[in-house]
Formats: structure tokens, C-alpha cells, sequence
């Protein structure tokens, strides 16, 4: 049907929409920052010694991984505004690996706790208390679905990987880029906001 | 079938895509399209929703059993809420009527993503199949009615997870439709329309745009805490894990009361549209319209908890609530006010469209003003979750929402079909609807006064009368939905063929043919006045 529209190009609506959809990204989690706060506020010392037991070490390590992913991604926008294809290739591929790594941290850190059986609906869990019931509850579920934006980040990039080496991506037409980057910051800026909300503060 | 003979361009319905048939609709990314496609399929759900209310109704006839028990009672409330909010009146105007006349009225060739809306559709279908499928899969029906309240709805047996997800689903679809609108607006007016020569019905779309974008991510995740609470058995709003049920409320209510807004802005935007172009004249205080509906989309975010007066929270919060819900009735009366006003020295045509608006004016003030009623806090707690809020917000969203969706449905049938639908049948229809409607809600009001509780299958015998009155009215209602039905799909094969202005009217979508071409526009025009100026 579309056949006989003449195809336009607006980068600067692909940017406003894609603005907008990372205002509805930060309410979904608004919302379960504002569960947090109040079982928090209920719970404060049971959320208190329950955070000393997360590794602030691999968090931090995350956290690092994640930074560093963000401003490879955001080199790798320059380095196709400035044509350079093969150095905007290895940056996505650097920011690929990076994601991953974060995601292996991830695998390992909520594999030591499942060993401890600190898991949702573990009895051994539910014997400590509800306080920690609601910490890990929160925890496993935040960072659940962080690694779930993770992994959809991953794709777009993957797949705006793949368009820049068909060369539909290049020095003139690089909005896909640019919004795969915008929404991989977020992704980011979520992060910013568990690691102390889980690891920090206690 | 072209009517105007002098253009070149086929119509949208004529024209030859890559595709034949079905799939030459259902692969369509035109928007005019996708505003038939959102039309057949919600109306089909309607249907579904408005006979189970019919059944609901003829369930209450008469005390105890008449031809269902309490179980299929409450799956049927469910469903029926559930497929009436979420399917029909939240995504009826916007995706109907904004998505055919949003960029035909700001001067633009489509919305800013097609692909993208076309895929809102999808997701939208994909969301009611889910709500369709739980109540034939699994343990039974789902029965926490469209609330879907904590703890209730993660330890009864009913089927919730298809139709908790499939709700999730649907404010996705919804989301997309906001963002793309908004950006559309933001993007695509024709040059010289600045946002004060807008039309109002745009200006509508984009407040609720805002609205879809920002409330409902919030239901989205409480959804998906629902999800997780019944699958993962993670204490969110369980008492016995330490979580809390109020909170749910909040989370619930966060989205569902800007949702009211989402239904009713678009409504009022459509009924400003019919009145000033029956009236031929300017719509009186047109800046103030634009105010009113972006102080009611705004204020509209503050006042969840006068659904939760009787819940439990603090003194202060209760007071707060209750000012700001009195303050959302500000905005909306100046909207009345300014309608009346334009009709004042009007010349006015009484077509059936400007008949609707009339109704419509009728049934918002006596819905807004029982609003009034449940939103002070001492009748309040008499009123609660009795027979009187389910009048209110019927009043409210079907009479609102419903009674504009009607309205706007004869103004730009026109426009949509290239035909003129039969004005006697239509008015017979609308005075059958009317009656009915007013019969079957206005006893709500009493019951509700004398105590009759909502979602119970059975009633006590004083409440006899008044449910019999009540339930007569249900068969009128249905009857004049019948006619208006019948009576706009006999009308494309026998209706006489429209000019491209029919009413009269100024805004940009009176200057194209009926049905309009696919790029809707030989040339975009040029905006130099403002949308309504009669002289």
C-alpha cells in the first residue's frame, strides 16, 4: 500500500520518538523505584544487612563496564560521521563484547545466590524474614529486567551492526545508530541508578 | 468510484497496492487504513462487551438466579470490563478518528511512523486475543473484575496471566499510538500552522499523547509485578511476604485515572470540532480550549486516590485528593461553557452529528457532576463500590466517551466512506440510544444512594423496582445501537455520494475529497488563519 508514498526522511522525528520512548523506559522502572522506596522505608534494616551481602565488588566492575560501553558507543557515532566505517565497526564490537561481559557478571552473581537458595518462592529465603523476602524480591526483579534491556540493547546493536557493513548506516544516514546509542545510555543510566539503590547504600 | 471526478488521484479505498484483498488492508502502513482496520475490530469487541453487559443486565432483572450463577457473574463483569476499557474506550478515538484525521487535519501525507502505527494495530490484536484467550484456557475465567486488585489476583484459580499480560500488551500498542501522534504534531504541520492555528481535535490527541506516554508505563509494570507475583512468587503485594495491597492500588490507580483522561480529551476534541462547524462559527474562547484540555490532562495525574477513599491513607492525603479532583471539574466546565457560548448567535444546522454533541453535553455534566459527589469524602464513603460509581462512570465513559465516538462517527462518515448516511434512521437511532440510556444508568443513581452494592449477581428485594426500570433500559440501548449500526453500513451501499464539505466546515480535512486520496494532500497547503474562521 505504501508503494506510491514517497518515502521521506526526518532524523530529527526518529529522535524525537525515540526520546519519547525512553521517557515511558524511565516510568516503567519509576514505578518500581517507587515499590523500592516504600518496602525500604518499612523495611530499613532488613534492607540494610541484606545489601552488605551483594558483591559491591562485581557491581562495581559492572558498573565500570557499562560506562566504558556507553562512550564506546558514542565514539562509534563519531567515527561514522567522520566515515570512518572499520573504526566504527570495532567500536560496536568492543560495546557488543562489553554488554556481554556485564551480562556473564550478572550470570555468576545471581548463580552464587540461587546456590545459596536466596531466590524468590526459596523457603530458606522466606525463613529470614520479610524484609529480605522484599529485598531479594526487588532485587532479582530490577536487575532482572535491567538484563532484559540488556539483551534487547544487544540486538539493536547488533542488527545497526549489520547495517553499517551493508553500508545502509553510513556518513549520511546514521539516525539508527544514533537511537541504538540513545536508548544503550539509558540502559546505562538505569544501571547508575540499582547499583546504589542495592549496593551502596546501606 | 471516485467521486470527484476532477481529480486524478484514487481514493484510498481504491487504490491498487502491492498487495490484493484482506491483505491489502492488513499490510497497509496508510493511516486512513489503519484507522478502518482499529474501527472493524473494535467495534467486533464492542459487540462482545456491550452483549455482555446486555446479559449482565438480564441477570439483574429480578432477585437470584435469573439465567447465570455468581461464578459466571463475575468472569462476565471481568471480561466486560476488561475488553471495554482496555479495547474500546481507550484506544476508540485516538486510533480510530486521530489516526485518520489527525495528519489530514495538521496538513501532513501520514502520522510520523506508518510502520510503526501499523504495528500498534498488531500489538493491539495480539492483546485482546490474549484477554479473549483466558477465558477458555486454563482453570476458568478470570474473576477479579478489570481491577485486577491484589491480593485477590494472584491467588484466585482464574486465568489471570493471559489476561493480565494481554493488558500489558494493549498499553503497549497504546504508547506507540501517543508517541507516534505526538510526534506527528510535533513534526509534520503544514507550514504556517502554528500551534494556536491548530484545530482543537489535534490539540486533543496531543495532550493524550502525553498521557498515553507517561501513565501508562506505570500500569505496565505493575502489570508485570502481577505477572511475576503469580509466576515467580515474588512478594510485591502480598501481605504474608510482607508486601502490600494498598500499594498496588496506588500503582493501579497511578495509570487508570489519567486513563479516564485518555478516554474522554479525545472526545471533548471531537465534540468541539462538531459543535463549531454546526454553529458556523468560531469557537468561543479557543485559546481557553486549549488551556482547558492541557490543564486537565496535567491536574488529571494528582487525583488516583479518590479511588481509594475507603483504602486506608492519611488525613492530609484524603483532604489533598479530594481538592485536587474537585479542581479537574474547573477545566471541564470551562469546556462546556465555551460549547454553549459558541452555539450563542450561531446559525446553527441541527444535523445528527450536532445532536450527538447536544447528548453528549447532557450526559458528561450529569456524569461530572456525580464525579463531584464521590469526590468529597464524607458521601464518599456511603457511595463507594456501590451502584452509584458504576452509573458515574458509565455517565462518564460511555456517555462521554461513547456518545462522541457516535457523534464523531456520523460528522466524518462522510469524509471516511465518500457517502451520506440516512439522517431519519440516524436520529430514530440516536432518540432510542438516548432513552436507553438514560434508562438504563439513571436508576443506577438511586440504587446506589439506597445501598446496592456493585458486582453482585443477586440483590435484595427493595431494590426490585428499580433494577427492573433499569434492565428495560438495557433493550432500548441495544435496540438504538442496532439501528445506528445497521443503519451507517446500509448507508455505504445506498447513501448518496458526499461533496467534499458536506456540513460546512472550515478545518483542513473539508478541503480534500470524500473518501480522500491516498497522499491526502495534491499540495500541502499553506495555513495563513486561524482553523475556524466562519467570515
Amino acid at each position: 500500500m505504501s508503494t506510491s508514498i514517497e518515502t521521506h526522511r526526518d532524523d530529527l522525528a526518529s529522535k524525537t520518538g525515540m526520546w519519547l520512548f525512553l521517557f515511558t523506559e524511565m516510568l516503567l522502572f519509576g514505578g518500581l523505584f517507587v515499590v523500592y522506596s516504600v518496602y525500604r522505608y518499612r523495611n530499613a534494616t532488613a534492607f540494610h544487612l541484606a545489601a552488605h551481602e551483594l558483591s559491591v565488588f562485581i557491581g562495581t566492575i559492572n558498573t565500570i563496564i557499562l560506562l566504558i560501553s556507553s562512550s564506546t558507543i558514542a565514539m562509534s557515532i563519531t567515527a561514522i560521521q567522520k566515515k570512518n566505517k572499520k573504526l566504527a565497526l570495532l567500536l560496536l564490537g568492543l560495546t557488543i563484547l562489553l554488554g556481554l561481559a556485564f551480562l556473564v557478571n550478572k550470570y555468576f552473581e545471581w548463580g552464587e545466590h540461587i546456590r545459596e537458595h536466596i531466590y524468590p518462592g526459596s523457603s530458606v529465603l522466606a525463613l529470614r524474614g520479610q524484609g529480605d523476602v522484599l529485598f531479594y524480591g526487588l532485587y532479582f526483579f530490577m536487575t532482572g529486567l535491567h538484563a532484559l534491556h540488556i539483551i534487547i540493547g544487544l540486538v539493536f546493536i547488533g542488527f545497526v551492526t549489520r547495517l553499517i557493513i551493508m553500508n545502509k548506516i553510513n556518513s549520511g544516514n546514521f539516525v539508527l545508530l544514533e537511537n541504538s546509542g540513545l536508548y544503550w545510555h539509558l540502559v546505562d543510566l538505569i544501571w547508575i541508578f540499582l547499583f546504589p539503590l542495592f549496593y551502596l547504600i546501606t | 468510484m471516485s467521486i470527484q471526478k476532477d481529480t486524478a488521484e484514487p481514493s484510498y479505498l481504491d487504490h491498487k497496492g502491492k498487495y490484493k484483498g484482506i491483505f491489502a488492508w492488513i499490510f497497509s502502513t496508510d493511516h486512513k487504513r489503519i484507522a478502518l482496520l482499529y474501527l472493524f475490530s473494535i467495534f467486533s469487541f464492542f459487540a462482545i462487551g456491550a452483549t455482555l453487559g446486555l446479559l449482565m443486565k438480564f441477570e439483574l432483572i429480578a432477585p437470584g438466579k435469573t439465567i447465570m450463577g455468581p461464578e459466571a457473574y463475575n468472569a462476565f463483569f471481568t471480561l466486560h470490563g476488561i475488553i471495554m476499557i482496555f479495547a474500546v474506550v481507550i484506544p476508540g478515538l485516538p486510533a480510530v478518528f486521530g489516526n485518520f484525521l489527525l495528519p489530514i487535519m495538521i496538513g501532513a501525507k501520514d502520522v510520523a511512523f506508518p510502520r510503526l502505527n501499523l504495528m500498534s494495530w498488531y500489538l493491539y490484536v495480539i492483546g485482546v486475543s490474549l484477554v479473549v484467550i483466558s477465558q477458555f484456557a486454563g482453570q476458568g475465567p478470570p474473576d477479579t473484575g478489570w481491577t485486577f486488585y491484589a491480593p485477590y489476583s494472584f491467588r484466585t484459580a482464574g486465568n489471570m496471566l493471559p489476561a493480565v499480560f494481554g493488558a500489558f500488551v494493549l498499553g503497549f500498542s497504546s504508547i506507540l499510538t501517543g508517541l507516534n501522534f505526538l510526534v506527528t504534531i510535533h513534526r509534520m504541520r503544514a507550514p504556517g500552522m502554528t500551534w494556536l492555528k491548530m484545530p482543537l481535535f489535534p490539540w486533543t490527541l496531543y495532550a493524550t499523547g502525553w498521557v498515553q506516554l507517561l501513565a501508562t508505563p506505570i500500569i505496565g509494570i505493575t502489570l508485570l509485578m502481577i505477572v511475576a507475583e503469580r509466576t515467580l512468587h515474588i512478594g510485591f503485594f502480598d501481605p504474608t511476604l510482607g508486601g502490600d495491597p494498598i500499594l498496588y492500588q496506588h500503582l493501579f490507580w497511578t495509570y487508570s485515572h489519567p486513563a479516564v483522561y485518555i478516554m474522554i480529551l479525545p472526545a471533548m476534541g471531537a465534540i468541539s470540532e462538531i459543535i463549531t462547524t454546526f454553529s458556523h462559527k468560531t469557537i468561543f474562547g479557543y485559546k481557553f480550549m486549549v488551556a482547558s484540555v492541557l490543564a486537565i490532562a496535567f491536574v488529571g495525574y494528582f487525583v488516583w486516590g479518590h479511588h481509594m477513599f475507603t483504602s486506608g491513607m492519611s488525613g492530609t492525603a484524603l483532604y489533598t485528593f479530594s481538592l485536587l479532583t474537585f479542581l479537574v471539574a474547573i477545566p471541564s466546565a470551562v469546556k462546556v461553557f465555551n460549547w454553549i457560548s459558541t452555539m450563542h448567535k450561531g446559525s446553527i444546522d441541527l444535523q445528527t452529528p450536532f445532536y450527538w454533541a447536544m447528548a453528549f453535553i447532557f450526559v458528561f455534566m450529569v456524569g461530572g457532576f456525580s464525579g463531584l459527589i464521590l469526590g468529597s469524602l464524607a458521601a464518599n464513603v456511603h457511595l463507594h463500590n456501590t451502584h452509584f460509581v458504576v452509573a458515574h462512570f458509565h455517565f462518564i465513559v460511555f456517555g462521554g466517551t461513547g456518545f462522541a465516538f457516535f457523534g464523531a462517527a456520523h460528522y466524518w462518515f462522510p469524509k471516511i466512506t465518500g457517502k451520506m448516511y440516512d439522517s431519519r434512521w440516524a436520529n430514530i437511532g440516536l432518540i432510542l440510544f438516548f432513552v436507553g440510556f438514560i434508562t438504563l444508568y439513571g436508576p443506577m443513581f438511586l440504587l446506589g444512594i439506597n445501598g446496592m452494592p456493585r458486582r453482585y449477581y443477586d440483590y435484595d428485594e427493595v431494590f426490585h423496582a428499580g433494577n427492573i426500570i433499569s434492565t428495560m433500559g438495557s433493550w432500548v440501548l441495544y435496540s438504538g445501537l442496532a439501528i445506528i449500526i445497521i443503519n451507517l453500513f446500509s448507508s455505504l451501499k445506498s447513501g448518496t455520494k458526499a461533496l467534499s464539505d458536506p456540513w460546512g466546515g472550515k478545518t483542513l480535512e473539508w478541503t480534500i475529497p470524500s473518501p480522500p486520496p491516498v497522499e491526502n494532500f495534491d499540495e500541502i497547503p499553506v495555513i495563513t488563519k486561524g482553523p475556524y474562521e466562519y467570515k
